[in-house]
C-alpha cells in the first residue's frame, strides 16, 4: 500500500464511475455502491491511522509523480499529524453522509455521483502538497456542491447555491493570484514543502507598492480561506447554504468543508508566511472573538432550528481562530511560552475535529425532526421529550457537547484554546468567554422550547428516531464522549506535527517586527 | 525570395484557394437540394490543407513573395487553429436547420475563402498583405453574417457589420498610410529599422498611426471600445457563423497584432523587454492593459443582463477577448504562448457552447434561457457537455478553460507587480462570469420538468461532434503538456531562440 493516499482520494471517483454505468432505476444498488465505496475509504483511512507514526512530525506516505514538467507542476501527496485527523473526519462523515441521505429519491444517481465527487475534492485538498494540485481539488469541490444544494435543497436552494458558489469562487481566485505570486517570487515551484523553506527568505523585505509582499500574499490567501471558514464579514453565505442544503450536505458542509479554511491557514499561511502570522495574530484573535460573539448572538435570535445550528458553526469556528492566534505565545518577545502555544494550536485543531463530529451530529438530528414534522420552527414544538424520548436523549448529548459541557470533547478543546490564548490576548479571551455563556443560552433555550413544556398534541404520533438514523448518530456521539473523557489519543496524534509547526513559525518568523 | 521560388512553400494556401475554386465549380453541378454536398469538397480540401500545413511545418522562412509573407511555426500554430475551427464549423452547419431553404453551396465556398484570408493574416509581414488579408476576411464575413437573406435580423447584422467594418478598416488604412509616409516602407522589419531612425518630432504622427491601426485590429478582435458591432452581428448571423466569427477571426487578429507590434515596434530582444522601442512617450502597455480590463469588464457586465443565450455568448466572447488581451501589454514570451494556449482551449469550448445553442435553437425553438429548461434531464449527454463548456468558459478546473486562464494569469503575474491589478481585475471578472454561465446550467437542471425519458441527439454527427469538442475540453484540463510544448516550440522559432 505504498500509494494509499491516492487510493483514499480517487476511490470515490471509481465508485462514481461504477454508479454512472448503472441504469438510473436501480436506486438501491446505487446507494449500496456509494456506501461500499465510502466504507472502503473509511477502512483505508483507519488503516492509514494505524500505520501512521505519530512520533514523526514530518510528512509521511509521500507520493510524487511528474505531471506538467514545463511548469514544475507535480503530483505530490503526503499526510502528517495535521491532515490525518481531517482525513479521518472526512472518511467518517462521508460514510455517515451516505446513510443520512438514504431517503433521497429524486435523481438518486446524480446525487450519489456528486456526493462521491465532493468526497474526492475534499480528500484531495487535505492530502495535496503541490499548490497547483491543491487548487484543483479546492475548485473541484465547488461544482458538486452547487448541484447538491441547488438540486436537492430547500425552497430557496437556487439562491443559496449560487451565493455559495460565487462567494467561494471569489475567495479562491484571490488564492490563485497568491499562488502564482508565490510561484514566481519563490523559485518557480508549486511544491509546498519547498515553498515553506524558500518563501520566508525570498519574500523577506520585498515591497509591493510600498507594502510588504508578505502582507499582500497573506491577505489574499487569508480571504480565500476565511470565506470557507467562514470568518465574520464573509460568513453570510453560510446560514443560507446550511439551511437550504439537504441534511447530508449540511453535515458535510459543517462537518468538513468549514475545516478546509482553517486547515489552509495552518498549512499554508502559517508555514509559508510565518512573519505574517505575527503581523496578523492580533487581528486573527479579534476576528475569532467577533465570530464567537456574533455567531452566538445570531444563533440566539433564530427561530429556525437549522439556522441556529448553522450560526453555532460560526460561533464554534471563532474559537479555532482564537486558538490559532496563540501560536505567537511561543516567541521570545511573548515570553517563550511554548506550552500555551501548544495548547492554543492543539486546541484549535482539536476544536476543528470536535466541531466536525458535533455539528454533524446536530445537523443529522435536525434532519431527523424535519423529516417527521416537515418544519424546523423551534417554537412550533414543545414537550417532545415525552413523545420521542430516545431522540431527546441524543439531542441532549449533541446540545451539551455543542455548548462545551465538561465530559464532552468540545469542552476540552475550548478549554485548551482559552488556556493557550490567555497569556497573549488577555482581554479578548476574557470577552470571548462570554461566548460560552451565550452558547449555553441558545442551546439550552432551544432545548427547553422544543422538548419541555406542554406537549404539542399535533406530534403525539411522531415516530421515534429509527435504527438507520441511530446508526448515523451513535458513532459521532461515542467519539464526542470518548474524546471528552480521554483526549490523549487525539492530542498524541497531532502533537509532533504541531510542535514542528509552532517551532517553524516562531524561529523563521523571528524577524517579524520589521514587516 | 522571388515569387516563383516562394510558391513551393505556399502549398497549404494554394490548396486552400483551389478548394474554394473547386467548391464554386462543383456548386454549379449540384441541384438545389444537393447543394450541401459542396461541403464535402470544401472539407476535403481543408483536410488536405491541414495535412500540408503539418508536412511543411517546422521550417522558418521570413521573406516569401518578395518579403511579404513569413512561413514559421508561429503562423503554423494559428493556421492549424483556423483550419480546424473551419472544419468543425462546416460540420456543425450540416445539421443547422436555419440554413435550410437557402442554397448552401456558396456558404461553404465563402467559408473556404474566408479561411484563406485568415491563413494569410497569420503569416503577413507586409502592411499591404496584412491589409488585403484583413479585407478578404471582412468581406467574406459580411456575406456570411447576412446569409439568411429572408431573415431581417441577419440582414441587419450584415449591414451593421459592413458599416462598422468599412469604417474601422478605413481608419486603419489611414493609420497605415501615415506609417508609410513616416518610414517609406511596407515590410514590418524595414518599418522597424526606419522607425529607429526617426527623430522625436515624428512621435505624434507615429502615435496617431498606431492608434488608428489599433482601431482596425481592435475591431477584428472586438475589443472595447470597438465592440459595438459584436452583439448584433452575433445575434443576427446564423449560429454556426456566430461560432465561427467568435473564434477564427479572433485568433487571426491576435496573431496579426502579436506579429505586427512585436516585429515593427518591439525592441531587439523581441518580447523579452517590457519597453516598446520608439514609443516611450506614451505608456502603451498600460493603455492596452486598461483596454483589456475595460473589455472584459464591459463584456461581462453586459452579458449578465442578456435573456438570449446566443447574445450572452456574444458578450462573453468580448470578455474573452479581454482576457486574451491581458497577454499583450506584458509582451513577454510566456504571455504570448499563454495567449496561444488560451486560444486553442477557447476554440474548443466556445465552438462547443455555440453548437449546443444551435442544437437547442433547432429543436426547442428558441435561444433564450428558457429554451434550455430541463435539457439536462432530457438529454444527459448534451446537458453534461454544455455544463462542461460553461464551466470551462468560466475557467474552473479541471477543464481546459482553467488551463488557458492559468497560463494567461501566470504570464501577467510573472511580469511583475505593476500588473497585479490587471490579474486582479481578470480573476474578479471570472467570478462575475460564473453568474451568467452557471445560469445556463441552472436552467438545464433546476428549471422545467424533469423528464424520465432520456434521449441522444438523432443525428450521430451531432453526438460525435459534441464529444469531439467536449472530451478535449475535459482532458486538456488534466494533461496539457503536449499542447504547451507545441505552443512553446512554435513561439521559440518565431523569436529565433
Amino acid at each position: 500500500m505504498s500509494n494509499i493516499l491516492s487510493w483514499i482520494i480517487w476511490l470515490p471517483v471509481i465508485g462514481m464511475l461504477v454508479i454512472s454505468l448503472i441504469p438510473r432505476d436501480n436506486s438501491k444498488i446505487i446507494k449500496q455502491i456509494a456506501a461500499i465505496t465510502s466504507g472502503i475509504q473509511l477502512l483505508l483511512a483507519t488503516y492509514l491511522w494505524q500505520v501512521f507514526d505519530s512520533s514523526i512530525g514530518e510528512m509521511q506516505f509521500m507520493e510524487r509523480v511528474e505531471w506538467i514538467p514545463s511548469f514544475n507542476i507535480t503530483y505530490i501527496l503526503g499526510v502528517d499529524g495535521l491532515s490525518l485527523p481531517m482525513v479521518l473526519l472526512m472518511a467518517l462523515i462521508g460514510f455517515i453522509g451516505i446513510f443520512v441521505s438514504w431517503n433521497i429519491d429524486k435523481a438518486v444517481k446524480g446525487y450519489f455521483s456528486l456526493f462521491l465527487l465532493l468526497n474526492t475534492g475534499v480528500m484531495g485538498v487535505f492530502l495535496a502538497l503541490d499548490f497547483f494540485l491543491f487548487y484543483i481539488f479546492w475548485e473541484v469541490m465547488l461544482l458538486p456542491m452547487y448541484f447538491l444544494i441547488g438540486m436537492w435543497g430547500g425552497p430557496q436552494r437556487e439562491y443559496a447555491a449560487i451565493k455559495f458558489f460565487l462567494y467561494t469562487l471569489a475567495g479562491s481566485v484571490l488564492m490563485l493570484i497568491a499562488i502564482l505570486a508565490l510561484y514566481f517570487t519563490c523559485g518557480n515551484t508549486f511544491d509546498m514543502l519547498v515553498l515553506m523553506e524558500t518563501a520566508p527568505v525570498a519574500l523577506n523585505g520585498m515591497l509591493w507598492w510600498g507594502m510588504s509582499a508578505i502582507k499582500v500574499i497573506w491577505v489574499l490567501l487569508f480571504i480565500g480561506f476565511a470565506i470557507k471558514v467562514p470568518v465574520f464579514p464573509f460568513h453570510t453565505w453560510l446560514p443560507l447554504a446550511h439551511v437550504e442544503a439537504p441534511t447530508a450536505i449540511s453535515v458535510i458542509l459543517a462537518g468538513v468543508l468549514l475545516k478546509l479554511g482553517v486547515y489552509g491557514i495552518l498549512r499554508i499561511n502559517y508555514t509559508m508566511l510565518p512573519d505574517g502570522v505575527f503581523w496578523f495574530a492580533g487581528a486573527l484573535a479579534l476576528l475569532g472573538l467577533i465570530n464567537v460573539i456574533w455567531g452566538a448572538m445570531c444563533a440566539l435570535a433564530q427561530k429556525d432550528l437549522k439556522k441556529l445550528v448553522a450560526y453555532s458553526s460560526v460561533n464554534h469556528m471563532g474559537y479555532t481562530l482564537l486558538g490559532m492566534s496563540a501560536v505567537i505565545a511561543a516567541s521570545g518577545m511573548n515570553g517563550s511560552n511554548l506550552i500555551s502555544a501548544q495548547a492554543g494550536v492543539g486546541g484549535a485543531v482539536f476544536q476543528m475535529f470536535n466541531h466536525g463530529t458535533i455539528s454533524a451530529m446536530l445537523f443529522i438530528l435536525v434532519g431527523v425532526i424535519y423529516d417527521r414534522a416537515h418544519h424546523r420552527d423551534i417554537e412550533g414544538f414543545g414537550g417532545l421529550a415525552s413523545q420521542m424520548p430516545v431522540y431527546t436523549a441524543f439531542v441532549a448529548i449533541a446540545f451539551f457537547a455543542g455548548l462545551g459541557l465538561p465530559g464532552f470533547s468540545g469542552f476540552v478543546s475550548e478549554a485548551m484554546i482559552f488556556i493557550g490564548a490567555f497569556p497573549v490576548f488577555r482581554t479578548i479571551v476574557i470577552i470571548s468567554t462570554l461566548g460560552i455563556l451565550l452558547n449555553a443560552a441558545y442551546f439550552l433555550w432551544a432545548f427547553q422550547r422544543m422538548f419541555f413544556g406542554p406537549a404539542n398534541e399535533k406530534y403525539n404520533d411522531l415516530p421515534e428516531i429509527n435504527s438507520r438514523e441511530l446508526f448515523t448518530v451513535i458513532p459521532l456521539a461515542v467519539i464526542t464522549l470518548f474524546l471528552g473523557v480521554y483526549p490523549r489519543p487525539f492530542l498524541d496524534l497531532v502533537s509532533s506535527t504541531l510542535n514542528l509547526l509552532i517551532e517553524s513559525v516562531v524561529t523563521i518568523g523571528g524577524y517579524a517586527g520589521n514587516l | 525570395m522571388s515569387n516563383l521560388e516562394s510558391l513551393k512553400f505556399f502549398w497549404p494556401e494554394l490548396i486552400l484557394s483551389a478548394t474554394a475554386l473547386i467548391a464554386i465549380l462543383s456548386d454549379l453541378f449540384y441541384e438545389r437540394k444537393d447543394s450541401h454536398k459542396v461541403s464535402f469538397w470544401a472539407i476535403g480540401g481543408l483536410l488536405l490543407t491541414f495535412i500540408t500545413i503539418r508536412l511543411f511545418g517546422g521550417s522558418s522562412i521570413n521573406g516569401l513573395f518578395m518579403g511579404t509573407m513569413a512561413l514559421d511555426p508561429f503562423s503554423e500554430f494559428f493556421k492549424i487553429l483556423i483550419v480546424l475551427s473551419t472544419i468543425i464549423v462546416m460540420l456543425m452547419s450540416f445539421n443547422s436547420s436555419e440554413l435550410d431553404g437557402y442554397r448552401k453551396g456558396e456558404y461553404y465556398t465563402i467559408m473556404s475563402i474566408m479561411a484563406f484570408g485568415l491563413v494569410m493574416m497569420t503569416s503577413a509581414i507586409d502592411v499591404l498583405m496584412f491589409y488585403v488579408a484583413i479585407e478578404i476576411v471582412s468581406i467574406m464575413s459580411f456575406f456570411l453574417a447576412g446569409y439568411l437573406k429572408r431573415n431581417p435580423n441577419s440582414n441587419e447584422a450584415s449591414l451593421k457589420y459592413v458599416i462598422y467594418g468599412a469604417f474601422s478598416s478605413g481608419v486603419m488604412l489611414y493609420g497605415l498610410s501615415i506609417l508609410f509616409g513616416l518610414t517609406g516602407e511596407t515590410n514590418f522589419f524595414a518599418i522597424k529599422n526606419a522607425i529607429s531612425q526617426l527623430g522625436p518630432d515624428s512621435n505624434l504622427a507615429l502615435i496617431l498611426s498606431i492608434v488608428f491601426i489599433l482601431v482596425g485590429l481592435g475591431y477584428k478582435i472586438s475589443a472595447v471600445p470597438f465592440h459595438f458591432w459584436t452583439p448584433d452581428v452575433y445575434e443576427g448571423s446564423p449560429t454556426s457563423i456566430t461560432a465561427y466569427l467568435s473564434v477564427a477571426p479572433k485568433a487571426a487578429g491576435f496573431a496579426l497584432i502579436i506579429r505586427f507590434f512585436n516585429i515593427a515596434f518591439g525592441s531587439n530582444s523581441a518580447m523579452g523587454s517590457d519597453e516598446w522601442s520608439s514609443l516611450n512617450s506614451l505608456p502603451w502597455p498600460f493603455l492596452i492593459a486598461l483596454l483589456s480590463a475595460a473589455t472584459m469588464t464591459i463584456g461581462n457586465l453586459v452579458a449578465i443582463q442578456q435573456q438570449s443565450v446566443k447574445r450572452m455568448l456574444a458578450y462573453s466572447s468580448i470578455a474573452h477577448a479581454g482576457y486574451m488581451m491581458m497577454a499583450i501589454p506584458v509582451m513577454s514570451q510566456s504571455g504570448i504562448y499563454g495567449l496561444m494556449i488560451y486560444l486553442f482551449m477557447y476554440m474548443l469550448m466556445n465552438l462547443g457552447a455555440f453548437f449546443v445553442v444551435m442544437y437547442v435553437q433547432d429543436k426547442f425553438d428558441g435561444e433564450n434561457f428558457d429554451a434550455f429548461n430541463g435539457l439536462g434531464w432530457k438529454m444527459p449527454l448534451l446537458g453534461i457537455s454544455m455544463t462542461l463548456f460553461m464551466v470551462a468558459l468560466t475557467g474552473l478546473p479541471p477543464t481546459s478553460g482553467f488551463v488557458g486562464k492559468f497560463y494567461i494569469f501566470a504570464a501577467v503575474i510573472e511580469a511583475g507587480n505593476q500588473y497585479y491589478w490587471l490579474a486582479f481585475v481578470g480573476v474578479i471578472n471570472s467570478v462575475v462570469s460564473l453568474y451568467y454561465y452557471i445560469k445556463v446550467v441552472r436552467h438545464m437542471y433546476f428549471e422545467g420538468e424533469r423528464s424520465d425519458i432520456v434521449s441522444l441527439p438523432e443525428s450521430k454527427l451531432t453526438t460525435s461532434l459534441v464529444l469531439v469538442l467536449a472530451l478535449p475540453t475535459f482532458f486538456l484540463g488534466w494533461y496539457f503538456s503536449p499542447l504547451v510544448e507545441w505552443a512553446n516550440n512554435s513561439l521559440n522559432f518565431f523569436l529565433g531562440i
